[in-house]
């Protein structure tokens, strides 16, 4: 039986050529499918809308002249093809067309008759002939792009093929007949995951890519179980690696049927009607009580071990979710097929080297192996076609969580020819491990790890030929030296990222983790040190939590403190070595750190710490320094007495142990208990030392950060002046990647709090590089630049503000220039104002002083004040606003530029705007538009603009004659002034007609 | 009847004391432990007046797969004929506690020794190709279709040799092995199971050294 099926548009006769489509649900809904995808198609797929069809698609058509737009009224489309004919042409009753992209045009046109349009089309001469051309070789598919291979998918209906639905469908059908009794047809049928993917497939990615939807283990009645592969060209038994050992069939029944007599012969007793009405839950609940049972141990074979890779497959993501979603469909057999469904696109991406590759290869195993490479290279593509959108979503599970785990590219030689012979041999020694026993398997192991694992070749050839499954199959046997071998080998490979998501993707680390609990320390050992590696991306590190990796972990630290170990004492070291390596990858994600230490791991890293191995220590630090970002582990650090230990370890002399040190020391010295024992240890010494090594700029920064939350505390701050840190921390200030700044920064704004310190940071010259600083986006850098610029400002602000205070008038006009641009620049100016007691009513009485110099001065600064709401509730009631009035009649053009903007600020709060009028500061006000400096127009714009929000001051103000005067400068160049002055006049105007309104009539 | 088993314990433990003397890994209780073992596997053969020179081969294997679970016949008899010291077709009380301490508790050198005599299948201390052959010959599924079902086998044997073979005279010389299961130590059992797993070892010693009822 061939791969295809007949299965979904019904026709009246089956014939290829012409043909009638029978009017059914089927066919209905299919040509529905296929009329929105040839609507869309040329808005989704421009450049492959262009693409001319052989020979022209022609059907007779309903369309009538008219029913065309002028563009089309000459019958022909405007575009011709390269020889001159036209794309689209009508010559009643028959239409032909040449692109996808007329097509969509003409069905677009056709409003109601789209279907009928759509059924003629198709019922014309062989469509997909047509389009692709007679001979639409993998040739043809290749030169018109992926895309069209999907338009032939799409349009070669006749060859639609099982769907994930119609299988499901067929199963839950089946499972009926698996009740007791004596109606009983089947013993059980289920499948072998119960986790169901978005688009209905049961098996893994890396097998839907060959159309596989599910696996089922069936038991009927009167033959021995069987184990069936539901794919999209059908239904068969499946072997050892996936392959087919039965003949295609198209549909479940049919396969029972050939192979179950007693099934043959009672199914068509059966009363579907009434079955299919049994409530769905019963089901589910039986689909896991038999899975339930699958999880036993694996059974250890006589001769040849279970190596199956199909086993693997079946306990594919079994214990991740229950199946729980399913639904019945009233009619399940006769359902159509899901054409959208994404397995059908998965198989697309026949660009460049895989096709090739098919084109070339012979045997099934081949065609196999360059499609079976296509997952981990198609999520990393980033084609915004849908096959690309389809397969970015199909494998979102992996991609959404790459943040440290980078997905690599593959690299993969242009075609077979160019693989190195290296990739063959491997590929062999797989084909051996697949049938070898254990003696074999040793060997072929152990000629396997004489290749260099580190080649991606290498890694690929293992990967593509299943040996990855086998590997991990080999992790669930009892064989010790088999489960060694193995591990030796995916310790090598597992260094690179696709494989790492490949062995998490085959549920490898759930057998890893059970290897934690060998007797065997080679093998523990081996395995943590492969869980190290895959654990480098986060779903890797969650599985391993989920399946209790990290307390197996933690137990292999448990080793005795002895100062002479015996050889069997340095393989428990050795264990626990790997055991914190593999800590320390898993430690990078949250919830694994507070495992760890719910687990008891954080006192056993202590212990580790103390021990001589210097090997060990590396990763033990590490892991102590990821987990002190939680706050409950830097307590368990702090408390379990670890900060002596790691200013010891400070004083080492490996740079990469200096830092993670230091790193610890950063994070936990947040607590203030923390600091005083790092000084009480004499770690504030070492670490000033660090300083020095300032080629290594992640020790820098480790450093630079602990010196930083150190300081927090004065009397670190004053050891660390003994060292004379400000100078070198001066010295840090330029020249250093943004990791390292922040700290400087931080820990300069900390010992700046000291007066003292100020000084010296100044005398070093630092001010003017902090001060740069402020141009810095980095968020963490301008917090820390603020807070130490703060430190020196706050002090020269309270003496400016003081100054004020001098009778000297010209002292006090500068003094309060001065303060104008600090304000400005400081986040919490305001804040800081408002504790400075005094200093806003001071400021508001120099409002009584005859000096224009101190008048405008202080006009300034009072509208930088009131920008905060509380400064300018307190300056309103120190009477700010009728002393701003009283000034309004000067004719000094500095000042009133300066007035008005003060008092454009002070309308902000209660009543100010009334009282302004009130005070008589409104007619004033408009005189200034008469004035011949324009920035005083601008700032009295807004000052009228903020008093017109108040209606008596419009009034004011348009007796004033104000609104010619702004029409007037509406067509200043400046857009805020244009906006200022025409909102003030549609104030104005606003009211002019509220009050026109009111009394019923107009005024002249 | 107590005066023959006073006499039988009296008896085991002048030859536990004799023996543990000279082998090493186990000491005077352990010893009489396996002693006792070793009878009570000889049962019925121990039947007074009839002449007991040891475990023959059939039980000897028994234990090897009760025990230890092994299940390849062909490695089974190799360990019976490297435990028969003597090749008289019995394992003594003697060459089952030598044995036994190698199987159990040997050090990597010793195991590699052992296990090269398991190996050499005529004692002309070399391990040649055909020897090779014979011990992998049912270690890997015949493949049907293939022209020669026993490329396979005959590749690996090949590829196995020449990673082993170092010094290149065609034959694994003992020093070969040694220099290889170094290496590698995975190589320790290359053709074919011949020493027990962790696990069974420990069941094993469990069962053997508990103190026997009634002391």
């Amino acid at each position: 039986m061939g791969a295809s099926l007949t299965r979904a548009a019904q026709w009246t006769t089956a014939s290829s050529g012409t043909g009638k489509l029978e009017i059914t649900p089927i066919n209905e809904s299919l040509l529905k499918e296929i009329l929105s995808f040839v609507e869309q198609f040329s808005s989704r797929h421009p450049q492959e809308a262009k693409h001319v069809f052989k020979e022209p698609l022609q059907w007779s058509t309903t369309l009538v002249a008219s029913d065309f737009k002028t563009d089309y009224d000459i019958r022909l489309s405007q575009e011709k093809d390269s020889e001159g004919h036209p794309l689209l042409q009508l010559s009643p009753p028959t239409i032909f067309a040449r692109s996808f992209s007329q097509l969509s045009k003409l069905v677009q046109l056709a409003n109601d008759k789209k279907l009928k349009e759509v059924r003629a089309c198709l019922e014309g001469k062989d469509p997909v002939v047509k389009i692709l051309g007679p001979n639409r070789t993998m040739n043809e598919l290749k030169s018109t792009g992926c895309l069209l291979y999907f338009v032939f998918r799409h349009f070669h209906y006749r060859e639609v093929r099982l769907s994930p639905a119609a299988v499901k469908n067929e199963v839950e059908l089946l499972k009926h007949f698996c009740s007791e009794g004596e109606k009983r047809v089947l013993k059980s049928v289920r499948y072998t995951s119960d986790y169901e993917f978005s688009n209905g497939c049961r098996t893994p990615p890396w097998r839907q890519v060959h159309g596989d939807i599910c696996y089922l283990v069936i038991e009927p009645c009167d033959t021995e179980t069987l184990y069936i592969t539901c794919s999209t060209a059908g239904v068969f038994l499946n072997g050892n690696a996936y392959e087919r050992t039965s003949e295609m069939h198209k549909d479940l029944v049919t396969l029972l049927k050939s192979r179950s007599p007693h099934f043959a012969e009672n199914i068509n007793k059966q009363d579907f009607a009434v079955q299919e009405e049994l409530p769905s839950t019963k089901k589910v609940q039986h689909v896991e009580s038999v899975d339930a049972e699958e999880q036993g141990q694996p059974q250890r074979s006589y001769e040849h071990q279970e190596k199956n890779v199909h086993e693997r497959a079946r306990q594919q993501h079994t214990p991740n979710k229950p199946g729980g979603k399913t639904k019945l469909e009233p009619s399940p057999r006769w359902k159509s097929p899901g054409l959208m469904s994404p397995y059908e696109y998965v198989i697309i991406p026949l660009s460049g080297k895989i096709q090739k590759k098919m084109l070339r290869s012979d045997s099934k195993k081949k065609a196999d192996f360059s499609v079976s490479s296509s997952p981990g290279r198609q999520s990393s593509q980033k084609t915004k076609t849908p096959v690309g959108v389809m397969l970015a979503e199909a494998f979102s599970e992996s991609s959404s969580e790459s943040e440290e785990d980078e997905e690599q590219p593959e690299r993969r030689p242009e075609s077979n020819t160019d693989l190195p012979s290296e990739y063959w041999q491997i590929q062999k020694l797989v084909r051996y491990l697949k049938r070898g026993n254990q003696t074999a398997t040793v060997l072929v192991l152990c000629a396997m790890r004489d290749f260099n694992l580190v080649q991606e070749t290498c890694q690929l050839a293992i990967r593509d030929e299943g040996g990855l499954e086998v590997l991990l199959n080999l992790l669930d046997t009892k064989e010790i030296r088999c489960k060694i071998g193995s591990l030796k080998i995916l310790r090598e490979i597992s260094n690179n990222s696709q494989m790492r998501r490949a062995i998490a993707d085959l549920c490898g680390l759930q057998s890893m983790v059970k290897s934690l609990d060998s007797l065997v320390k080679d093998l523990k050992a081996l395995a943590a040190e492969t869980i190290a590696n895959v654990a480098k991306f986060r779903r890797a590190r969650r599985t391993i939590r989920q399946y209790g990796g990290i307390m197996r972990l933690v137990k292999l630290l448990d080793i005795p403190d002895l100062a002479t170990p015996t050889a069997e004492q340095e393989r428990d070291v050795e264990v626990a070595r790997c055991g914190v390596l593999a800590l320390w990858s898993c430690s990078k994600s949250t919830r694994n750190k507070e495992a760890i230490r719910k687990a008891g791991g954080i006192p056993l890293l202590g212990r580790l710490l103390k021990l001589p191995h210097e090997n060990m220590l590396i990763p033990v630090v590490g892991t102590l320094q990821e987990c002190a970002s939680e706050r409950s582990c830097r307590i368990a650090i702090q408390t379990e007495g670890m900060i002596k230990d790691l200013v010891k370890t400070l004083s080492c002399d490996n740079q990469e142990l200096q830092m993670h040190c230091a790193s610890a020391i950063f994070k936990c010295a947040e607590d203030k208990q923390t600091r005083d024992l790092v000084r009480q240890y004499e770690g504030l010494q070492p670490l000033v030392l660090l300083l020095n090594k300032v080629d290594n700029k992640q020790l820098l920064a480790a450093t630079t950060g602990a010196i930083w939350k150190c300081s927090i505390s004065m009397e670190n701050v004053a050891k660390f002046q003994e060292y004379n840190v400000l100078e070198i921390l001066v010295n840090l200030l330029t020249g250093q990647p943004e990791e390292v700044l922040v700290n400087v920064v931080g820990a300069l704004g900390e010992c700046a709090q000291i007066p003292a310190n100020r000084a010296i940071i100044r005398r070093c010259g630092g001010i003017q590089p902090l001060v740069n600083l402020l141009t810095r986006t980095n968020q963490a850098l301008l917090v820390n630049v603020t807070k130490a610029v703060g430190a020196f400002f706050l002090p020269s602000f309270r003496l400016l503000w003081s100054l004020l205070k001098n009778p000297n008038v010209d002292v006090q006009s500068s003094a309060a220039w001065a303060i104008c641009p600090c304000l400005e620049n400081t986040k919490d100016a305001g804040e800081m104002l408002f504790y400075f007691v005094g200093g806003l009513e001071l400021i508001v009485n120099l409002l009584k002083s005859t000096n224009k110099e101190v008048l405008a001065s202080v006009c300034a600064v009072i509208a930088k004040i009131a920008k905060d709401e509380d400064n300018l509730a307190v300056i309103t009631d120190h009477g700010v606003v009728p002393m701003l009035a009283k000034l309004t009649n000067t004719t000094d053009d500095r000042l009133r530029r300066h007035l008005a903007e003060a008092i454009a600020h002070c309308c902000m709060w209660g009543s100010n705007r009334a009282s302004f009028g009130e005070a008589g500061a409104v007619a004033p006000l408009v005189r200034y538009l008469k004035s011949t400096d324009s920035s005083i127009h601008q700032a009295t714009a807004h000052a009228l603009l903020q008093l017109s929000k108040e209606p008596n001051n419009c009034i004011t103000m348009h007796q004033n004659g104000v609104v010619k005067l702004l029409l007037g400068m509406m067509g200043s160049a400046d857009e805020m002034f244009q906006e200022a002055a025409a909102d003030c006049v549609f104030n104005i105007r606003r009211l002019a007609l509220a009050n026109d309104k009111a009394s019923y009539g107009y005024p002249p | 009847k107590p005066e023959m088993s006073a006499l039988n314990k009296k008896l085991t433990q002048t030859l536990a004391e004799t023996i543990s003397k000279q082998v090493k890994h186990f000491n005077k209780r352990e010893t009489e432990c396996l002693i006792r073992l070793c009878n009570g596997l000889l049962g019925d053969q121990t039947l007074p007046g009839r002449a007991v020179s040891g475990l023959d081969r059939a039980r000897f294997m028994d234990m090897l797969h009760n025990s230890f679970g092994m299940t390849d016949v062909m490695m089974m008899d190799r360990v019976f004929h490297t435990f028969d010291k003597d090749s008289d077709g019995y394992i003594s009380v003697k060459e089952w506690i030598e044995g036994l301490s190698v199987f159990l508790r040997g050090t990597l050198d010793e195991k590699i020794k052992y296990c090269f005599a398991v190996y050499d299948l005529n004692s002309d201390g070399y391990i040649s190709r055909e020897e090779m052959l014979q011990m992998l010959n049912d270690s890997m599924i015949r493949e049907p279709t293939e022209e020669d079902p026993d490329e396979g086998i005959k590749d690996l044997v090949e590829i196995t040799f020449k990673r082993m073979d170092y010094d290149h005279d065609g034959r694994l010389s003992y020093a070969d092995f040694e220099r290889a299961v170094r290496e590698e130590n995975l190589l320790l059992e290359a053709f074919g199971s011949c020493l027990p797993d962790a696990e069974s070892t420990l069941v094993f010693e469990e069962q053997a050294f508990k103190d026997p009822p009634g002391q």
